[in-house]
């Protein structure tokens, strides 16, 4: 459960820096990226990557659109939304299409990494039940 | 704004100025050209009418006049004629003339005489004693002796009594005789007096040198009538009309006819005012009722358009301030955008800021730094930037939260959230003047399909009165949200204060548009009735109670149908949940 990958993702550089350092110190594998395209760069390119946390308001690619060519491409992959009060709707839009869940800017770490963790958590029960499909084709073969 | 003011007030008497003059045109100058039109022609008509009328009664009076002396003369030269042949002795003659004469025309010939070449009156029959009278030196005489027949003027002659003489000539036995008679004067003038018109209108005759021949009823000086007419300037058988002014300065008219027979003119003459009394009467009559029509018209003129003016001003102010209300609110709007907009752009920084304290509070954490003295210090300083960090976004939240409802969409409205939302938004400027506001919400109310910004508005309206009243003294407000017992389906919302109350006389008054207790500028006296339209539009409806020094209480009600809502929210919910 703890060797959990995230990839964070907003425009906001001195935000995601210092969220990377506080997140590194609990020990958490992480990547951070600027923008949407380099979003997809760094998962096509990092294909441990579990969950994405991603900012809604973004210039280029905003976060709804990432958010569904991340979806298109990598679907295990979990996106939580990350977002100013503003733009909850958008937020709200995003979880119908896909995201897990939804943060509000500033958040607390704390509840953050609990998000995330929730994510994993998500992703390896999915994967699992992939893996158990694989593997009753697999002996289904067999027999 | 002054000069606004002042502008207006230019064009506000411009525009008076210009309908007065328009009414003035308009009604007047049709008004004063028909009376005038009318005055004059009836004038020309009635004139015209009176001088035929009095032309062709001096006329037919004239005619009977030619003929009564015609005829006289006839009878007179007749019996001249039969003297002629009649042999018999003068005396017996005249007698039995004389008396058939009388026996046919009554007394208009007073006596018959026979008066020979030297001027003797050698024969005479009639009631005087003119038996061999001499004539020979009268005026008469002298002007008959060489005419074949002679009619005298009117004189005293030798017995004193105004007459006058026909005379005719007759040739008898080789010797010329003169055959007159004496007509009665009495007879005579009745024919002229019997004219009379009006008050002064009567008819004279007078000769060719100007002197009466007939008597009269008013005296008249000999001069005057002299002054009076001009014989020679007139032909036979014309009736001349004339207006003349007297010596004292009467105006009268003045009708001359000529006589045929007799170089005698027939004279009427009537005072013009006496002549043309009616005229006058309508004239006058016309007069007076043209002055009240334009004491009426000019009265309407001067009242009228500062009537209008001054509704036009009144208009005039009215939009003035609804459009100082749209500006506001428009300004106010502009303000709200600018606001959201500051507000997300100030989330950005905070967020950086309160995820940078957390990571000097994680840097804290490592052992190097936990020997530090000021250690404590530095936590509780962090501590208070996450803090301030936290309200900062409390504080935009509410920002955005608020300016992103101010669009008219209608929502479903949990009453409760919106309630308080104002509250918390006017809580801070009641406690500025002394109020509490407090809240009793109650569970359990249905969702409402309205446009929550609107009814915000509503309460927020009600609310900023209720502190406004409250400003001085300060107070209680309760804001109350349940289901209604009295409406089915109903939820009331009820806004409560202590403050001063509303005066009976105002209370009916309250939601009428620019209904305003306030000082000038102050209040537009738009807010309750924009309240009142609203909820009348969710189809509610708003109420109030007041007493003066208990306070003043506000209930808006609003229906709500259970069934819809709570479809609508399952709908709400699973859509969240994105499955």
């Amino acid at each position: 459960m703890n060797h959990i990958k995230l990839l964070l993702v907003d425009d906001e550089k001195p935000f995601l820096d210092t969220l990377t350092k506080r997140l590194e110190k609990r020990e958490i594998n992480i990547s951070a990226v600027y923008s949407g395209k380099d979003a997809l760069a760094e998962l096509e390119k990092n294909k441990s990557i579990d969950v994405v946390i991603l900012d809604v308001k973004m210039p280029g690619m905003d976060g709804i659109f990432t958010l569904v060519e991340i979806k298109k491409s990598f679907p295990l992959v979990e996106v939580i939304m990350l977002t100013g009060h503003a733009t909850v709707e958008t937020a709200i839009d995003g979880m119908k299409l896909g995201a897990f869940d939804y943060l509000m800017k500033p958040c607390d770490i704390d509840v953050l990494i609990d998000k995330a963790r929730e994510a994993l958590e998500k992703k390896r029960k999915h994967e699992e039940k992939i893996m158990d499909a694989r593997m009753k084709e697999i002996t289904d073969r067999m027999i | 704004m002054e000069q606004f003011l002042s502008d207006r007030k230019v064009f506000y008497q411009v525009l008076t100025r210009k309908i007065i003059v328009l009414i003035l045109v308009v009604s007047l100058f049709p008004l004063v050209l028909t009376t005038g039109t009318l005055v004059y022609r009836f004038h020309l008509a009635y004139t015209e009418k009176v001088q035929a009328h009095i032309s062709e009664l001096v006329q037919k009076h004239t005619q009977n006049m030619d003929t009564f002396l015609s005829e006289k003369l006839g009878n007179i030269r007749y019996l001249a004629r039969q003297f002629d042949n009649n042999k018999r002795s003068p005396k017996i003659f005249l007698e039995k003339n004389l008396e058939l004469l009388k026996n046919e025309y009554g007394e208009v010939f007073t006596d018959l005489g026979l008066v020979d070449e030297s001027g003797i009156q050698f024969a005479y029959e009639g009631p005087f004693r003119l038996e061999n009278a001499d004539y020979s030196a009268a005026e008469w005489f002298i002007k008959a002796i060489d005419k074949p027949f002679y009619i005298s003027d009117v004189f005293a002659g030798l017995r004193g009594h105004p007459h006058f003489i026909i005379a005719v000539k007759v040739r008898s036995n080789g010797s010329d005789y003169i055959l007159r008679s004496t007509i009665n004067f009495g007879a005579f003038n009745s024919l002229v007096e019997n004219i009379h018109i009006g008050k002064t209108g009567m008819a004279f005759l007078i000769n060719s040198k100007g002197q009466l021949q007939t008597q009269t009823n008013v005296e008249l000086k000999q001069s005057i009538v002299s002054t009076m007419v001009d014989p020679s300037c007139y032909k036979n058988n014309e009736t001349v009309f004339a207006k003349k002014k007297d010596a004292s300065g009467n105006k009268y008219l003045c009708v001359t006819s000529m006589l045929k027979n007799i170089d005698w003119l027939m004279v009427f003459r009537q005072d013009l005012h006496d002549a043309f009394r009616d005229l006058w009467k309508t004239q006058l009559l016309t007069l007076v009722i043209f002055i009240f029509g334009c004491i009426a018209i000019l009265s309407v003129t001067f009242t009228l358009p500062r009537n209008i003016v001054k509704l036009i001003a009144r208009a005039d102010q009215k939009s003035e301030s609804m459009n100082q209300q749209v500006v506001e609110s428009g300004r106010l709007a502009t303000i709200g955008e600018l606001a959201a907009g500051i507000a997300h752009e100030i989330n950005n920084p905070v967020a950086i800021m309160v995820e940078e304290a957390g990571w000097i509070e994680d840097l804290l954490e490592e052992e190097d730094v936990k020997e530090c003295e000021n250690l404590g210090e530095f936590t509780r300083a962090l501590k208070q930037i996450h803090t301030q960090g936290i309200r900062c976004k409390e504080i935009t939240h509410k920002l955005l939260s608020f300016a992103r409802k101010t669009d008219y969409t209608i929502n479903d409205v949990q009453i409760n959230d919106t309630v308080m939302e104002i509250v918390s938004l006017t809580d801070h400027m009641a406690r500025y003047n002394s109020v509490i506001i407090e809240t009793k919400l109650n569970e359990g109310i249905p969702c409402i399909r309205i446009s929550p910004s609107e009814l915000q508005q509503v309460i927020l309206n009600l609310i900023n009165n209720a502190i406004d009243a409250m400003e001085k003294t300060g107070g209680t407000i309760i804001v109350e949200t349940k289901i209604s017992d009295i409406e089915k389906n109903h939820l009331v919302i009820s806004i409560e204060d202590n403050g001063p109350g509303i005066p009976k006389d105002n209370l009916g008054r309250i939601f009428d548009p620019f209904f305003t207790t306030k000082a000038v500028g102050k209040g537009t006296g738009l807010g309750l009735s924009i309240c009142y339209g609203i909820i009348l539009k969710m189809g509610g409806k708003i109420d109030v109670q007041s007493q003066v020094g208990v306070g003043t209480k506000f209930r808006i009600w609003i229906s709500f149908q259970e069934d819809i809502v709570e479809n609508t929210g399952n709908e709400i919910e699973s859509a969240i949940k994105g499955e």
